[in-house]
């Protein structure tokens, strides 16, 4: 047995002063993400689409809510600048997708992150606190859970009134339900971890120790999820739209543009499939990013 | 590991730790709809005395309430019944703002060392936690010298400080367990099987910082385990317990030495000897039968069940604990005669 100045006295000899850097489960699970090309060529796609929508009025001679009279539903036409075509009502086809692909993403990041805040808080407190009061909140869950989605948005529109801040609010008040779920479940299976109770006999508070030891343990499944919200809320954008009940005119969304070329299909195919490409492109890249993250965040802790 | 606990706790001062009828019962739902619920007696009225650097070894059977006991003796687990005194208080049922303050004395080790440890942290966030949480004045650059400081003193590079459990050899997890236990320098520790997870050196190594630091800082320590050489190695004093029920609590010396109950007796001469004649000539006592439900225990004693030498007042009398010595307590009717 070694007595204690030996010891430390070895320990310094034997390492470089400066402190060694660790490998978090995060780099691990980043490094095999950026290992798989299907995902990172989505990631790629995915950034021009959004860097267009983002830069759309520097990318066009044309407003988006601007008729040209000349060029009344015209095919595509690279001389007058009309790359897309035009609509029935003589507004470019380009520009008005770029603003699509504006609404659309932006409807799809904010109702996941709102479902995001409210699901992942909500189920990490039941999961957490168990018992009754886990009972009484996903009780509370089932029932929003059996209110029939469309009839909630129809409500909601009659209501107040066509706006876009409802859409955000009525999908993400939808969507939490089921990130509720997930997190409720994987944190029972978390709370009686060792290291949950290693905080409790610490004395840390349980504000603390779902912030600090739940949820960063709960992120990985919620990462994939979330990835897979994100296009499923732009998809029941597009069906509210589609519907008539998205987005107001002149404004657009892929969802209007998509029903508007359905209905000249025959006519002028070029209004349905370029809003349609956009949005099934958009869509593959999201179900790709999400079955990358889903196999880099492999739930098996290593 | 023949080397036994140099360590003297001191026995003329006050226990710190005083443990008077404890129970934990756990309400398990019945079957059917409306059948009541059934008690499931985990811990069934223990008492004990823990001085300052004293090891108690707590040993029995998976499933007996070992480590049922360390946590309710630390207040994880509510107590259904009785007192657990530290330092004179009564803190059974204790409110949030009462346990708070007294939590930095009281710590525990888990078996597991890798589940033990936040896999999203670095281990000097692990470390610091219990700091971060009682003494929120100090500043970023003490605590980091003091992580760096107890990483050291158990063993640990301190420039490891920035990486995560998962890099860390099932040791060495221990040793960061151990480093987050002792960082608040507290004075009882509540060990839960914190070497069965370990290979023999390694398990060595543990022990012996354990006995170390013991003596370094005056510590109190609560040996759950089942391995009853290591026990012997570390432990002042021994309990055995027997479904929620203690059947003998005696000195290490005289319980290798003269085990009183027939429990304890077939734990000793399960444990092989390294000498293989002795080892093939010496008594065995085999029991037969598998540990009872904790559902419906027998009634009198626990034990009688699987005792070679039960008799008609076993099942009728359950038995107390008795002195047979000064520093030897047994639960048996017939021990002077077995």
């Amino acid at each position: 047995m070694m007595n204690k100045s030996e010891k430390t006295a070895m320990l310094e000899a034997a390492g470089a002063p400066d402190e060694i850097e660790g490998r978090s489960l995060w780099r691990d699970a980043r490094i095999r993400l950026f290992r798989n090309k299907a995902a990172v060529g989505s990631m790629i796609v995915l950034g021009i689409i959004t860097l267009l929508a983002i830069f759309a009025p520097l990318l066009s001679p044309y407003e988006y809510d601007q008729i040209d009279w000349g060029y009344i539903q015209e095919g595509p036409n690279w001389e007058n600048g009309h790359i897309f075509g035009t609509d029935g009502n003589g507004r470019d086809l380009f520009i008005r997708v770029l603003y699509g692909a504006r609404v659309s993403l932006a409807v799809g990041l904010l109702a996941t992150a709102v479902s995001l805040a409210i699901g992942v808080t909500y189920g990490a407190v039941a999961g957490y606190f168990g018992g009754r009061i886990d009972n009484i909140m996903m009780r509370f869950v089932d029932i929003l859970y059996s209110l029939p989605f469309m009839f909630f948005v129809i409500m909601l529109m009659v209501v107040f009134g066509r706006n876009i801040f409802l859409i955000f609010v009525a999908l993400g008040a939808v969507e939490w339900l089921t990130m509720a779920r997930i997190v409720r479940g994987q944190t029972l299976s978390l709370r009686r971890r060792e290291f949950i109770e290693a905080a409790h006999a610490t004395g840390v508070s349980n504000f603390k120790i779902i912030f600090r030891h739940i949820i960063p343990n709960v992120l990985g499944p919620v990462i994939v999820y979330m990835t897979l919200t994100i296009p499923q809320v732009i998809l029941t954008e597009s069906f509210l739209s589609f519907l008539g009940l998205g987005v107001q005119e002149p404004l657009t969304s892929w969802g209007v543009l998509i029903s508007e070329g359905a209905k000249v299909i025959e006519a002028s195919t070029w209004m349905l499939i370029y809003p349609a490409v956009f949005l099934a492109l958009t869509l593959f890249c999201f179900n790709f990013i999400g079955d990358g993250l889903r196999d880099a965040l492999d739930p098996k802790d290593r | 590991m023949t080397a036994i606990n140099p360590n003297t706790p001191k026995k003329d001062s006050s226990p710190i730790l005083s443990v008077r009828d404890l129970k934990v019962h756990f309400a398990i739902p019945g079957k059917g709809l409306f059948a009541p619920d059934r008690q499931l007696k985990a811990v069934d009225g223990v008492n004990f005395d823990l001085y300052p650097g004293e090891t108690l070894g707590v040993v029995g059977e998976s499933g007996c309430g070992k480590s049922t006991l360390g946590r309710a003796i630390l207040q994880l687990i509510a107590p259904t019944e009785g007192k657990v005194a530290w330092l004179g208080k009564d803190i059974v049922g204790a409110p949030h703002r009462e346990m708070q303050p007294l939590r930095r004395d009281l710590q525990i080790i888990f078996q597991d060392p890798l589940a033990s440890l936040n896999p999203r942290m670095t281990i000097g966030e692990i470390i610091a936690e219990p700091l971060v949480t009682h003494k929120p004045e100090l500043g970023k650059e003490e605590i980091k010298a003091r992580v760096k400081r107890m990483m050291a003193r158990v063993g640990l590079l301190p420039q490891m400080i920035n990486r995560y459990p998962h890099e860390f050899s099932g040791g060495q997890c221990q040793r960061i367990g151990i480093a987050r236990a002792m960082i608040l320098e507290p004075k009882l520790i509540v060990c839960d099987e914190p070497v069965s997870a370990l290979d023999v050196s390694i398990q060595a190594q543990i022990v012996n910082l354990l006995q170390e630091l013991q003596r370094e800082f005056d510590l109190s320590l609560i040996f759950i385990s089942h391995d009853l050489s290591i026990v012997r190695h570390i432990c002042h004093r021994i309990m055995v317990l027997y479904l929620g029920n203690v059947m003998e609590l005696a000195d290490r010396d005289s319980i290798y030495a003269a085990p009183k109950h027939p429990y304890t007796k077939a734990l000793i001469s399960a444990v092989p000897i390294p000498d293989p004649e002795i080892e093939r000539n010496k008594e065995r006592i085999v029991l037969t039968g598998d540990l009872p439900s904790p559902l419906s225990p027998p009634s009198g004693c626990v034990f009688r069940t699987r005792c070679p030498f039960a008799k008609d007042q076993c099942a009728r009398e359950t038995p107390k604990l008795e002195h047979v010595s000064s520093n030897q307590e047994v639960a048996c009717h017939f021990h002077e005669s077995i």
